[in-house]
């Protein structure tokens, strides 16, 4: 019977019937185990070293409540019941504190915020509580679960995919489109899910900033400045855009995925008491890589960044045998595959783990290393530079810190730059890079879905490069406010030079390339680009004048803390994973990084890497478009002849793979870059007139993006 | 002015294209029956196949055209009345245009096959007939495709990725022989049975049997075999869609609309292009009629100059053509006959593995380059091109060939087995100076002292 689906061997089956169960098994063992509380664990972390009798008030007030609720007798079948009764305990035990502080008064010395019980306290408690409590055939049997899911899971993938390899190498497209798993949506179901996405993470962000609604506020009105920017400043609006999508729903299975990996980043970032099942059955091989490396007897209990670590890097590695069972007949993407699996395995996963278990103890005690994967750069890294990470490295009696401070700097300053140059992005994007791993692996089946319209590049330029902008201003702030006002070499004043003198050089650079380049450069985007330069320039002069304590932003932390939450889990994480099988697999990457926008920039103006087209042999088929996981419009450059040069280009060379009539290479060198990446130059006739449009700089462009206009 | 263009296809948008491109005041209005929008026509099958969707195949946003004001209209034209510098539309309304530009395309072939009309027997050239496939695919259990051309691979590709068992049959003792030289095309019989399409050589449709309920069931072959079929395939060759011009007056026409050089009719202000149009003299080893994506490209923007009354001769330079036999790429460019030609050396390699060769064909007089056949290895247009529009001899070639290597970072490179079986075959000692690499590419197409088109003009 003719059939819209490939044609699977009965061990395919099997395969995806295991990764079934073992999915089901993995959803349904949190609701598994029992949650019983003592008063010893409940008290335990409320214990104050700089003031015994506080921590003894404190402990006394959740045990008199505990019991006046009764917590200690209830047994409770799920987290969500448990946390309730643990919060109505809590908040007792708060408003009981307080009340006994009304009565004798604040201790001599103290303020207020020394002695009372924090409701912040409860947040940052609540899944250690649960952690103790769990009880149960999860608890009790934690490698047998792990087996039955995370196991499992890989199993039946590899059942699915190692057959793969007995089919002929070659284009394996066949039914993509015609898959509920891989289709897609349309644009109006996409703007939906986008939208009740966003206003649910700023809605939620409002709970995470406790109640401060400045910050979800100032987010919606900067959404709404973009959006506006790009539907009326750039001329978007009611225009007709090439969308594609199937009938309605038809893709359940690809809005099911999604909707389990949004889930899954919500409960990690934001819920980790409710996957405490998850931690406890990973957590026998956090302790052992920890005993092993360590020689001590216990210790290495796992958090939940190590389920997550564990989880990404077993999907990566699956994944990315399917990637290359998938593009075996391409070199490139064998190597580039077996390279980010690779670095996701070692530099992310394993040598940060040894490094924390190297340390002299477990957490609390002084680290003798730390915990870094070595390939992440600031500002992907956005935290690599908060006070926090830098005393962490400072502090080290090793060198080893200080190693990882310099090395860190030098990558942004001078490795990234360099590498770009020589070799594109890709460098980074596509073969280093842990979310440009996952993207290309586990988010392999979905890059095609990307958008390929104008409206949505002019969105990814603004949103992309703002994110940039945003890490710059938050990191900037945070390094002033740490910094000494004198007695030590580096000062906050070093600290305004050197950032002032880095943004003209970058000025600098921008403004000569655009000067020299024949290339369509968006004079919209250059002025911005060069205003804002400006304007922190301004900023940074006005501080140094004004000798002010903080930079830009009041509160460092309040700004640390939105930025961890908005971009570093809503966006990377939430929107970034969640929005693989709705919106292709490179969302964070092409809309989010500021590291992918930071390389970008190098890349555009001072690279030798480019796409070339070969001669006139395109024939339009779209191919290269459609499977561009960037949404670059690829087919648009090679029907003109035009060598690619596109800032947000990764270099997965897909591209180049899937081309029928062998169109497209991905190239490294600088001669004649701003001739060939000109407008037409699949043309035939000799006329002047053509000629002369070559060379003068299409003004269209600020208004067209550089795309599709003659 | 008012220019009409007839067809929506690459010739006939590249002509709008470069009216626009060149003239800003002119009025364009592109008339399809067709489909609203241009379309890559030959990617309908990864639409089929699930690669792509539709609006995938389309090359420009719905916007652009109207943003370059270029009216779209979907009629059927059913007469066109030179006399009055009318077209008259399917529904009853008629167009005036000042300049019209014919650029129809081509259909599939018949050839008078008994049981030819009846339903599931079908080409596969136009949207419509995509339609008709994916309409009646839930019939088809079994299927044949006749010819064993570049369609005929293409459908039979398409209906296998539907795990429809296929049969292809082909006229002649390999695949495409009559375009392919001997060693390649026997290379691409081997992949096509490789892939489990059943490839009958030495076959012919005698006729298609009626299943009894008006459409196909099986076909018997000349040999008398017969084969079930709820679908067969027409796929030898395509010819000028111009049935409707045939009373047109004072158009002269003969397989097509017959052209000058000037891509001028017979009728004055009408003009033709693309797979519809007969060069009355073409070239020197050029057809007549060649229907295929990049004369149809090169004679749209030909065509708009001369529209314009800029009078600019028909070049279509050096010959090249590209295809993919299911996974082999192909591309060729230059003189390389299916069978040979005297005085034509040809120097062929090919890759143990019988999926990948080289071909380099050069005057056994001379030894200067005449033409490359490329069998899943990329080559670079430019270089090929200049190197036989230089007339370059074969061994400065050789020495130098890596230069013209496309392939993806990090595949093999070849080119020293073809200069060591150069040697070989010729007891000389030529060594490879080049490897793949774009910076010498460039130095050697002499870029950035000249225009940078893509297609190299004899110095």
């Amino acid at each position: 019977m003719p059939s819209t689906s490939t044609k699977k061997s009965v061990l395919q089956y099997v395969g995806l019937a295991l990764f079934a169960i073992a999915l089901l098994i993995f959803t349904f063992m949190l609701s598994l185990d029992n949650y019983q509380f003592n008063a010893e664990d409940l008290v335990a972390n409320l214990a104050k070293d700089d003031a015994p009798e506080v921590g003894q008030m404190h402990q006394e007030a959740l045990r008199n409540a505990a019991e006046k609720y009764g917590l200690f007798e209830e047994t409770y079948t799920t987290t969500f019941s448990a946390q309730k009764a643990l919060k109505q305990v809590f908040y007792q035990a708060s408003a009981d504190v307080d009340a006994t502080l009304a009565e004798t008064g604040i201790p001599e010395g103290k303020e207020k915020w020394e002695v009372e019980l924090p409701k912040w306290q409860f947040k940052s408690q609540l899944t250690g509580w649960m952690q103790n409590a769990a009880s149960g055939p999860v608890s009790n049997n934690p490698l047998l679960f792990f087996f039955l899911t995370i196991g499992l899971a890989a199993l039946g993938g590899l059942l699915y995919i190692i057959p793969k390899f007995q089919t002929q190498p070659g284009i394996k497209h066949n039914h993509i489109y015609h898959s509920q798993l891989t289709k897609g949506l349309d644009l109006g179901w996409r703007s939906f899910f986008l939208a009740a996405t966003t206003l649910g993470i700023l809605v939620y962000g409002f709970y995470y900033m406790d109640d401060k609604w400045i910050w979800p506020a100032a987010t919606g009105l900067v959404a709404a400045i973009i959006i506006g920017l790009v539907l009326f400043a750039q001329h978007s609006f009611g225009r007709d855009v090439r969308d594609a999508g199937p009938e309605g729903l038809s893709s359940y299975l690809g809005i099911f995925a999604g909707l389990y990996f949004m889930g899954f980043y919500v409960l990690l970032y934001w819920a980790s008491q409710h996957v405490v099942g998850w931690v406890a059955m990973v957590s026998p091989i956090s302790e052992g890589i920890y005993q092993a490396v360590s020689g001590n007897d216990s210790g290495g209990e796992a958090s939940q960044w190590f389920l997550y670590g564990l989880m990404y890097t077993t999907i990566m590695i699956v994944m990315g045998v399917r990637m290359i069972s998938k593009y075996r007949h391409n070199k490139y993407q064998v190597i580039r595959t077996i390279s980010v699996m690779f670095f996701q395995l070692s530099f992310a996963f394993m040598i940060p783990e040894v490094l924390l278990a190297l340390n002299k103890g477990w957490y609390g005690d002084k680290a003798t290393l730390p915990y870094q994967d070595l390939k992440s750069i600031w500002p992907l890294d956005y935290d690599f530079f908060f006070d926090w990470s830098i005393k962490g490295f400072v502090d080290n009696p090793g060198s080893l810190g200080v190693f990882i401070i310099c090395w860190g700097i030098f990558l942004v300053i001078v490795g990234v730059p360099l590498m770009v140059h020589l070799v594109g992005k890709r460098w980074y994007c596509s073969w280093v890079c842990g979310c440009g791993g996952l993207a290309e692996t586990m988010g392999d089946p979905w890059r095609q879905l990307s958008d390929k319209s104008v409206r949505a590049w002019k969105f990814e330029r603004i949103i992309v490069n703002g994110v940039l902008v945003f890490a710059t201003l938050m990191t900037a702030a945070t390094i002033y406010s740490f910094l000494p006002n004198n007695d030590y070499w580096f000062t906050r004043s070093t600290f305004l030079i050197v950032f002032t003198v880095l943004l003209l050089i970058g000025i600098g650079f921008t403004v000569f390339s655009y000067l020299k380049s024949k290339m369509e450069i968006s004079r919209l985007g250059i002025s911005l680009a060069v205003g804002v330069g400006v304007a922190i320039i301004a900023l940074n002069l006005w501080t140094f004048t004004m000798g002010s304590e903080t930079y830009l932003f009041g509160n460092t932390g309040a700004v640390q803390k939105w930025y961890g939450f908005l971009i570093g889990a809503g966006f990377a994480g939430v929107v970034g994973t969640g929005f693989y099988p709705l919106m292709g697999n490179r969302v964070w990457c092409r809309f989010g990084c500021p590291l992918a926008a930071y390389l970008g920039l190098v890349q555009r103006f001072q690279s030798r890497f480019r796409i070339t087209t070969n001669g006139g042999q395109c024939i339009s088929c779209g191919n290269c478009s459609t499977y561009c996981e960037m949404g670059i419009d690829v087919r648009a450059y090679a029907m003109k002849g035009q060598d690619i040069v596109r800032s947000s280009c990764v270099g997965c060379g897909v591209c180049a793979a899937v081309c029928p009539r062998g169109v497209l290479r991905l190239e490294n060198g600088s001669a004649d870059i701003g001739d060939r990446a000109v407008a037409e130059r699949n043309i035939h006739i000799e006329d002047m007139s053509v000629e002369d449009n070559w060379t003068e700089r299409p003004l269209a462009i600020s208004e067209e993006g550089g795309i599709s206009i003659f | 002015m008012h220019v009409a263009i007839i067809g929506n296809g690459i010739a006939g948008v590249t002509a709008a294209r470069y009216l626009r491109k060149l003239d800003s005041a002119v009025r364009i209005t592109i008339i399809s029956a067709e489909t609203d929008f241009f379309f890559s026509r030959t990617a309908l099958m990864y639409v089929y196949m699930g690669h792509q969707r539709m609006e995938d195949l389309m090359p420009y946003e719905p916007y652009f055209w109207e943003k370059n004001r270029i009216d779209l209209k979907r009629a059927y034209v059913e007469r066109v009345l030179t006399g009055e510098k009318k077209l008259q539309l399917g529904d009853g309304t008629t167009m005036a245009y000042d300049k019209l530009i014919l650029a129809t395309g081509s259909t599939w072939n018949k050839f008078g096959w008994p049981g030819e009309d009846l339903e599931r027997v079908r080409g596969m050239v136009s949207a419509q007939d995509l339609e008709y496939l994916e309409d009646h695919t839930d019939k088809i259990q079994q299927a044949v495709v006749v010819g064993g051309g570049l369609i005929g691979i293409e459908l039979a590709e398409m209906l296998h990725s539907r795990q429809i068992p296929v049969k292809l049959l082909v006229r002649e003792d390999s695949y495409w022989s009559n375009a392919l030289p001997p060693e390649e095309s026997r290379m691409v019989s081997r992949h096509i049975k490789s892939h489990h399409i059943d490839l009958r050589h030495n076959t012919e449709l005698d006729e298609i049997i009626d299943d009894g309920s008006g459409a196909a069931g099986s076909i018997r072959t000349k040999d008398g075999e017969t084969i079930e079929a709820q679908f067969v395939g027409l796929t030898a060759g395509v010819h000028p869609n111009i049935n409707f011009l045939r009373d047109a007056e004072g158009l002269e026409l003969g397989k097509g609309i017959k052209v000058n050089t000037y891509l001028q009719t017979s009728v004055p202000d009408v003009y033709a292009i693309g797979d519809c149009a007969e060069l009355r003299e073409p070239r020197k080893d050029r057809r007549a009629i060649e229907a295929i994506w990049y004369t149809g490209q090169m004679m749209g923007e030909t065509v708009a100059y001369n529209v314009l009354g800029r009078k600019a001769e028909y070049d279509p330079g050096v010959w090249f053509n590209s295809a993919k036999f299911i996974d082999i790429e192909y591309q060729v460019y230059g003189e390389v006959p299916a069978h040979g030609r005297d005085g034509l050396s040809s120097l062929y390699w090919e890759h143990r593995d019988g999926e990948k060769a080289v071909r380099i064909n050069y005057e056994a007089s001379t030894g200067q380059i005449r033409g490359f056949n490329l069998m899943g290895i990329r080559y670079r247009h430019e270089v090929c091109e200049k190197w036989i529009l230089d007339g370059k001899h074969v061994e400065e070639v050789l020495q130098e060939l890596g230069m013209a290597n496309f392939d993806p970072e990090f595949y093999e490179q070849y080119e020293h087995a073809v200069v060591a079986l150069y040697n070989q075959q010729t007891g000389k000692n030529l060594t490879l100076k080049k490897k793949r690499g774009l910076n010498a590419a460039l130095r050697y197409l002499g870029f950035g002292k000249k225009a940078s088109r893509a297609f190299v003009k004899a110095e």
